[in-house]
């Protein structure tokens, strides 16, 4: 007898399309499809794909409960042993669906459940402690490693097997702390550890301390009339034509552009070169994005006091949270010199 | 006083040989010996020596062997039976020893032997011990032959006074034991031996130099520790040669958390001080131990992280081992230790157990500083462990509900347990004695 | 990114955007629901006037949301 598996994916490995079907609604498909085909293949024998479950990543983020719900129905209806769902790589919306579907699912059947994940993908924080997230490389181009993971560890589940640690097993770990016997005693391994620190080499803790990322909020503005407020946002809209190259995705650089005197942006003069969302609305008017015009507007009825003469613009998908947070250093220092009271960022 | 001084000879180089006669089993016998490596005991005899103290209205003494279905419980101590050959008078100096220096020598071990203190709760968190099945692998004491002692408290006896006596009886008995095994041939012998810290300095110039905070449970409130003969509490943390550690000048009065105490059986038998040692002259230059405190005020934790941060830094240390006895409030020692250190520029690696909650889900330390990057983990002390019925109990099963990592409901009909790791003794020993740690799953 | 803006100007960064669990994630300390992801301070599929008229409405929020004073991460949806 072997195990029935449901598998999640969006439009875009259901094949139904890119950004311009992100919005399709939940659907299913009665066998493995996309990536599910190579996935059936390594599961073979003990366990099959007895239906694939589709839904489009905009859809699911922008109608979180009634997605998860539909989508719940939809995976019910197979009877599964488990749900896999990805690999979401890097995709942030894609990542977020499915670390939301797998969590939604282990809990509403208490059946097991696993994704394929980026370690910087938004949806890992959401949900790594909430369904087991295998951790991939950052794009498509790792899909045979992720594949391969994916298969093993699904049916070490299925087979409840006593899993090793998180590391072992190559999923992100779920936050949890677990005793296992090592191959040495912990003084051996003290040691050990204390001389490559000395020796300068590189060590491995076994307890990182917690490192505590919120920062206090920031105090109010005081006096809006009289304030400098900038825009900026990591919605990639840029000047017609992208004169600074900023990257699609995986941006490893912003953009600083002057817009002094420009009261409104249009198709003409500014575009979106953002590669994580479907275009159609931000190209044909790039205030839906990065709202100038009614900023414009706010400022000549004295609502604020200045509009900065300079808007911040990179790309936010893919990029590296080492980098995410280099642009908000060096953003906020240029900003803070030009004594900016506060700032907007969209992003998409 | 010349004469009784004449035995400790000493020198520059103090040299320490352990003696170790093999005991492979234990049995009530005619006369307390050790002959084929059957350690035989007779009965009347070694209950007398612990019923000499009048505390007790009732002594007895039971044996556990190795994969015997036998649950021990509640322990207090666990004591490796040692005795001075040459260099010493009788073994643990301040208590069954008069005062005088320790490592050098000859000290002879019933190694594979092992006296347990038991007896009824008194509001302590001792543990307990399975000789077979799951509880086994989680601490030395299931694989040695085991003599235990179980003494009842005259009526009305304070609780201190208590401790006293049962901590004494262990070290009597075991110190007994040994004595009357004298004579025998040991079957293997190591030699601990370490110079000067100026001749070592000289002869290994180049090699880092380690030093080690064994950091001691130092509360009060029967969970004391003694540095021959001292109460801890009242000390300043110094320097010792990591013999007199092998050759007993600490003894354990602690009767906190099960799991991460330091018995005086592990004292005895640092992990750590065999590691340094064993790499010592090869890896690294080997300072020497600093037995320190954790003290239970704030002034006190400052004063003595201070002092173990100066000592280290005057020794020239390049790297500290530190461990720590117990969790909680003794976290906040720890990290100003690793802070302190490494601000200096002095390395660490921290060896401690983790409060992670039962479900492993909580952070598994009370305190935290981001130079504590290098920690080594002796396990969750809050994990769930099913144990099944053995079919004999020495001591008091009832006890279970008392101890840390029990509940009155933790002991079944059957006789068997779901408990914490908390309540099986040594199981997270922060000498990082065992090969147990935490992973992250 | 917002977050350290806000860490190094000590002025209120606010963030329109409509995945709002991420935002609660990375650190952003004043968030104002986007009305959808190709479109956050916009409703184009309304016609041109309503979408104006959503873009003013977010706007005038994150101007309330900046002279508030918070004490911990806040979802300003009004």
């Amino acid at each position: 007898m072997t195990f029935r598996v449901v598998h999640y994916i969006n439009q875009f490995y259901a094949g139904m399309g890119g950004e311009d079907t992100a919005h399709v609604e939940p659907s299913i498909r009665k066998e493995a499809t996309g990536p599910g085909l190579q996935l059936g293949n390594l599961l073979k024998g003990e366990a099959e794909i007895v239906g694939t479950v589709v839904c489009g990543d905009s859809y699911y983020g922008e109608n979180m409960e009634k997605a998860r719900e539909k989508c719940l129905e939809m995976i019910s209806s197979f009877k599964p042993d488990i749900l896999i769902a990805g690999p979401g790589f890097n995709a942030g919306r894609y990542g977020v669906a499915c670390g939301d579907i797998c969590a939604a699912a282990a809990e509403k059947f208490g059946i097991p459940t696993l994704t394929a994940l980026y370690s910087e993908n938004p949806g890992v924080e959401m949900y790594r402690s909430k369904t087991f997230i295998i951790e991939t490389g950052d794009s498509a181009r790792a899909m045979k490693n992720a594949l391969d993971a994916m298969a093993s560890l699904s049916l070490k589940l299925l087979r409840k097997e006593l899993l090793g640690s998180a590391k072992a097993e190559g999923y992100i770990s779920r936050g949890i702390r677990k005793s296992f016997f090592h191959e040495k005693t912990g003084a051996e391994r003290a040691v050990d550890m204390l001389l490559k620190k000395i020796r300068g080499e590189a060590f491995e803790t076994e307890l990182e301390m917690p490192v505590f990322k919120k920062i206090p909020p920031a105090a109010p503005v005081r006096d809006l009339s009289k304030a400098t407020i900038a825009l900026c946002t990591s919605g990639g809209i840029v000047p017609f034509g992208n004169p600074d190259h900023i990257r699609v995705s995986s941006a490893e650089s912003f953009g600083k552009y002057d817009i002094s005197g420009l009261e409104d942006l249009t198709a003409a003069n500014y575009e979106s070169i953002h590669g994580g969302y479907d275009r159609v609305y931000a190209n044909e008017d790039p205030d839906v994005v990065l709202p100038l015009d009614v900023m414009r507007e706010l400022e000549k009825e004295g609502v604020f006091g200045k509009l900065h003469d300079y808007v911040y613009c990179t790309t936010g998908t893919g990029t590296s949270v080492a980098h995410a947070e280099r642009f908000g250093q060096e953003i906020g220092e240029e900003l803070r010199q030009a004594g900016v009271d506060a700032v907007i960022l969209t992003a998409t | 006083m010349k004469a009784k001084l004449l035995h400790i000879q000493g020198g520059i180089r103090m040299r320490l040989e352990i003696h170790n006669a093999l005991v492979r089993d234990v049995q009530w016998g005619d006369t307390t010996c050790l002959r084929d490596g059957t350690l035989s005991i007779n009965r009347d005899e070694a209950v007398g020596v612990v019923a000499a103290d009048e505390n007790f209205s009732d002594v007895k003494l039971e044996l556990a062997r190795p994969g015997e279905s036998v649950r021990i419980i509640p322990v207090k101590d666990a004591v490796e039976p040692r005795i001075k050959l040459e260099g010493g008078t009788s073994f643990f100096p301040g208590f069954c020893a008069p005062m005088e220096p320790v490592g050098e020598g000859k000290t002879l071990v019933l190694k594979g032997s092992c006296v347990l203190t038991c007896g009824p709760i008194v509001a302590f968190q001792e543990g307990f011990i399975d000789m077979t099945g799951p509880a086994s692998p989680y601490n030395p004491f299931s694989g040695t032959n085991n003599v235990v002692i179980v003494a009842q408290p005259v009526e009305g006896l304070e609780k201190h006074a208590y401790e006293k006596s049962l901590r004494e009886a262990g070290l009597n008995l075991s110190v007994y034991l040994a004595e009357q095994c004298k004579g025998v041939r040991a079957d293997n012998v190591e030699v601990y031996e370490k110079g000067t810290l100026s001749e070592e300095n000289e002869k290994y110039p180049g090699l880092p130099k380690i030093t080690y905070f064994c950091m001691s449970i130092t509360q009060g409130l029967l969970h004391d520790t003694f540095l021959y003969g001292a109460d801890m509490k009242h000390i300043v943390p110094t320097l010792v040669h990591p013999n007199e550690i092998l050759d007993g000048a600490m003894v354990s009065g602690n009767c906190v958390s099960a799991c991460d105490k330091n018995t005086t059986f592990h004292h005895v038998n640092d992990p750590i001080v065999l590691e340094l040692y064993k790499r010592h002259g090869k890896e690294i230059n080997f300072l020497g131990v600093i037995p320190t405190l954790e003290s239970t005020v704030l002034a006190g934790k400052e004063r003595t992280t201070w002092m173990n941060a100066n000592l280290a830094r005057q020794l020239g240390a390049d790297g500290v081992v530190i461990s720590e006895e117990g969790y909680g409030n003794p976290d906040t020692d720890l990290c100003m230790n690793a802070k302190k250190c490494e601000d200096w520029g002095i390395k660490t690696v921290v060896i401690s157990d983790e409060a992670a909650g039962t479900d492993g889900s909580s952070q598994g330390l009370a305190d935290a500083t981001p130079e504590m990057t290098g920690f080594v983990s002796a396990g969750n002390v809050n994990e769930m462990i099913e144990v099944p019925p053995m079919d004999r109990i020495i001591g008091f099963p009832k006890s279970i509900a008392f101890l840390s990592g029990g509940a009155s409901d933790s002991l079944r009909e059957d006789g068997s347990m779901y408990v914490e790791l908390q309540s099986i003794i040594g199981s997270t020993n922060e000498l990082g004695f065992s090969k147990l740690g935490c992973e992250w799953i | 990114m917002v977050r350290e803006m806000e860490k190094v100007m000590g002025v209120p960064v606010v963030q329109i955007a409509t995945i709002v669990p991420i935002m609660m994630t990375v650190g952003t300390n004043r968030i104002v629901p986007g009305v959808a992801i190709p479109h956050p301070v916009g409703d184009p599929e309304a016609g041109p006037e309503k979408d104006r008229k959503k873009r003013r409405e977010l706007l005038e929020r994150a101007f309330r949301a900046m002279q508030t004073e918070i004490a911990e991460q806040t979802i300003f949806t009004e």
